[in-house]
């Protein structure tokens, strides 16, 4: 396949009278990594709902793999491309323990080996043996997350639509995590679309990115010109300038540019 | 420190597990004011456990002992649950890492805020929903009369985030307990956020501990940080004195960040050292 393995032209998604993705376009090369940042609100779970075939009702073009979303999805897309949701909670069962929530996977996409997967796939996140049978509650936020991950690893795709994947982590679990994402585009070829707000962690693994706000793309550019911190749009360097850390006196600036912007 | 506002010494939180038995806050002992106090620490070194233990909210087959455990004079370890509810729910408030755990689902997010705040108050239905609107302006939220009517699956996550700040805030506590509370927030919303509880902390003198993973967040934001790992907290430092941490482990956890300026390439992990867990 030449062309790319994920295409978004116009995408519109509306909830009720409310617009929450307005005529986005992107694309993303296969084996290429792309960063989707931007406002809380803006669209950026709704973009990777509609390209995992969990919204249906849109507008414009979508393709992921070279298949046009807006027909019927072949099931071996389904275990092509996954998604790694924001909140592990959603994903998680929470009277599953961790074995059952891998073994579950396993059993419908009929994997060979089940247990060797599981094992490895748990060791690839961090997460030693004596969580395999444990219950959601009784891990932490960050464990849980590793679980989300190691639930979309296990299926071997070739397609990652990542969300927010590391906020819940600490640095040195993200530190593994990035790792062996980078790891894993390099022996697999993956295709990566990372939902962040954690430029710094586009920095690192994503070529490309695109800036959302209020449900648009208003730029989308080199992860080179973040790292230069070189960006075109107003938005885009109040975002650079809000991740060096807290400053009280930003607070005031943001706020007024919020409101004329 | 003479006006202490939490202390706490040789805190404990075990649970005994059919197979084996988890020792996950193992001797936490420290005091704080009317300050930023952040907690910092790898994943499952038991930050949240340590705020659950002081709300009284670690659930079973949790027990949690404590040499002290005092909130403004207060003594709760021996509070019954109805006046440790009270408690928790008009002077201490906890914003959870998981938000959208926390919330109802069968309830709109506007609804649980004015009625969380209606238990703890004697304000009318009409003033608890214009102070519920009020906050979700102040954190941040785009048309918040659309937002109240919204179920908490219809919001985004950092919706969610913002929206268990704003019910925490609301009852204006003496203590916040933040745990993770911004991270699904873009950094600018962030900032915003973080502003109106710092003003909280210098203007109305509430204390604040402010649990999260984010190093440059809490080095820019806290007054003082501990350091936890296994369960102990291994290091107190001054908040902005962070990237000078001496511990190990520390040092680590500053070297597995991601820089926004540096180049693609992978990043150094953790190498635990076993003595890390028997330090004091
Ligand atoms: N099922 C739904 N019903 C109604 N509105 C929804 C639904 N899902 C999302 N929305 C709205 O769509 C908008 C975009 O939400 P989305 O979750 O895509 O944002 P996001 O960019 O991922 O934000 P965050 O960074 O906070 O997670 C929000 O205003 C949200 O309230
Ligand atoms: N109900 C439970 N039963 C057994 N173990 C538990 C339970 N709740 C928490 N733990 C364990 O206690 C340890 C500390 O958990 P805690 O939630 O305090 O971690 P944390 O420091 O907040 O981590 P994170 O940054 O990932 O949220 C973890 O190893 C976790 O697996
Ligand atoms: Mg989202
Ligand atoms: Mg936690």
């Amino acid at each position: 396949m030449t062309g790319p393995v994920i295409s978004v032209r116009d995408l519109t998604v509306r909830f009720g009278a409310s617009v929450a993705v307005d005529s986005a376009t992107f694309s993303v090369g296969k084996g290429e990594s792309f960063g989707l940042v931007g406002e809380s609100g803006s669209g950026k779970t709704t973009v990777l709902r509609v390209l995992a075939g969990l919204i249906r009702d849109w507008t414009g073009a979508a393709s992921v793999a070279g298949h046009d979303l807006k027909r019927q999805r072949p099931r071996s897309l389904a275990r092509m491309a996954q998604l790694v949701f924001q909140d592990p909670y959603a994903s998680l069962h929470p009277l599953h323990t961790v074995d059952r929530v891998l073994g579950e996977v396993a059993a419908i996409h009929r994997l060979d080996n089940p247990n060797e997967r599981i094992e490895a796939v748990l060791l690839a996140v961090g997460l030693g043996p004596e969580f395999r049978f444990r219950f959601p509650h009784q891990l932490s936020g960050g464990q849980r997350q590793r679980v989300a991950v190691a639930r979309a690893l296990i299926l071997e795709p070739t397609i990652l639509l990542l969300d927010e994947p590391t906020s819940a982590l600490d640095v040195s679990v993200q530190a593994e995590i990035l790792n062996l994402l980078r790891r894993l585009r390099a022996e697999r070829g993956l295709t990566l679309l990372l939902v962040t707000h954690n430029l710094a962690v586009v920095a690192n693994l994503c070529e490309r990115l695109a800036v959302m706000r209020r449900g648009r793309i208003v730029e989308t550019m080199d992860a080179e010109r973040l790292r230069r911190a070189e960006p075109e749009q107003a938005y885009t360097r109040q975002l650079i300038l809000a991740s060096r850390g807290y400053d009280r006196a930003n607070a005031a600036e943001i706020a007024f540019e919020t409101e004329v912007g | 420190m003479t006006d202490a506002l939490l202390t706490i010494e040789d805190l404990h939180v075990r649970f005994d597990l059919p197979t084996r038995q988890v020792h996950a806050v193992r001797g936490v002992s420290f005091s704080m004011g009317r300050e930023k106090l952040g907690i910092v620490g790898e994943s499952g070194s038991g930050k949240s456990l340590t705020g659950r233990a002081i709300i009284g909210q670690v659930a079973k087959p949790g027990v949690v002992t404590a040499t002290r455990l005092e909130f403004d004079g207060i003594d709760l370890r021996t509070l019954d649950k109805a006046a440790r509810r009270k408690l928790t729910g008009r002077r201490i408030g906890m914003i959870m890492q998981d938000p959208k755990f926390s919330l109802n689902p069968v309830m709109t997010v506007g609804k649980q805020i004015a009625e969380a705040y209606r238990v703890h108050s004697n304000a009318s239905a009409a003033e608890a929903k214009k102070r519920t609107l009020d906050m979700l302006a102040a954190v941040r939220i785009r048309e918040p009369e659309r937002v109240w009517g919204l179920y908490p699956h219809e919001v985004s996550g950092g919706m969610g985030q913002r929206i268990m700040i704003a019910m925490m805030l609301i009852p204006e506590p003496d203590l916040l307990i933040a745990d993770e509370p911004t991270s699904a927030l873009d950094v600018t919303v962030q900032t915003q956020v973080l502003a109106i509880i710092d003003d909280l902390v210098s203007q109305r003198g509430m204390g604040l501990i402010f649990i999260s993973h984010d190093l440059n967040l809490v080095a820019s934001f806290c007054d003082r940080v501990l350091v936890m790992y296994g369960g102990r907290i291994v290091e107190t430092c001054r908040a902005s004195e962070l990237d000078r941490a001496q511990h190990p482990y520390t040092r680590g956890l500053l070297a597995a960040l991601p820089r926004i300026d540096a180049p693609p390439g992978d990043l150094p992990v953790l190498r635990r050292d076993p003595a890390w867990m028997g330090e004091p």
